[in-house]
């Protein structure tokens, strides 16, 4: 077993041992900050697969702005919400269900698939991932469109988010 | 090295405890912790597949950004819609705003 293979073992089992107390612990704030573990494995997942930029993106969207966002939700619904009551509804045992037939069903079509096992081929040298992505999300030939797209709804949840927690009195 | 399947395992993982949240949890937040951790399981899906196919196609990593900047968008739209639901209940619990249930 490889170095980079112990790397992925520990990594992958504490984002979901995290992301397992996302879903289960009581107390809000608790479990936004596993989200923020959480998050962290999957920003390493991606060094692992050799998409540096976007695990820096990960850390500083992700943990910076969305899970930053989610305590201060929690804290500014906290009185009634947090403390009273369970945290799983009365059905959660259908929601446990349904979520461990999903991960049957996707084990089961994914390791029906031929490319299952495949390895990763090499870098060739003089690669430059992010010149590529930069040259990718810019170029009219590529992806500029759903570029552009995704600032309009970056706008307009801007505006919409702004609009809907404004307090009119 | 690292086959592939080892990440497309983890993602279907965490997507189904995401989908597990989304269903179980009482609380709206919570279910939007939920939703967050199944856009975590596509992301790495995309930027796996990326690696393992032709790693000069960038549309996996571009497709991320994508989905980076949509889930920035659904958290913000989505937690202004539970403080304003929270201002007029004032409850946050799923079960609980039943307006549009008969």
């Amino acid at each position: 077993m490889t170095g980079e293979q112990v790397i992925f073992l520990i990594v992958g089992a504490v984002t979901l041992i995290a992301a397992l107390l996302v879903v289960t612990v009581k107390d809000l704030v608790h479990a936004a900050l596993w989200l923020v573990a959480t998050l962290f494995g999957v920003a390493i997942i991606y060094t692992l697969l050799n998409a540096g930029f976007l695990a820096v993106v990960q850390v500083v969207v992700y943990i910076g702005a969305i899970a930053i966002l989610f305590i201060f939700a929690v804290m500014l619904t906290r009185r009634q919400a947090a403390d009273t009551g369970a945290a799983l509804n009365q059905n959660w045992w259908a929601g446990a269900l349904m979520a461990v037939l999903t991960f049957a069903g996707l084990a089961y079509l994914l390791q029906s698939w031929s490319g299952f096992s495949k390895q990763a081929a090499g870098i060739p040298s003089g690669f430059d991932a992010i010149n590529q992505l930069g040259g990718a999300l810019t170029s009219p030939l590529g992806y500029v469109l759903p570029f552009e797209v995704a600032s309009v709804l970056l706008l307009a949840a801007l505006v919409g988010a702004v609009y809907l927690a404004f307090n009119k009195k | 090295m690292i086959p592939l399947s080892w990440y497309l395992i983890l993602a279907a993982g965490l997507f189904s405890i995401g989908l597990f949240g989304v269903l179980a949890r009482r609380n709206a937040v919570a279910i939007l912790l939920g939703v967050e951790l199944m856009l975590n399981a596509v992301n790495i899906n995309l930027v796996a597949f990326w690696r393992y196919g032709d790693i000069s196609l960038m549309a996996g990593q571009v497709f991320a950004i994508i989905v980076f900047a949509v889930a920035a968008a659904e958290v913000a739209v989505g937690l202004a819609l539970v403080i304003s639901v929270y201002r007029r209940r004032n409850t946050v619990v799923a079960e609980e705003l039943d307006l549009l249930k008969w």
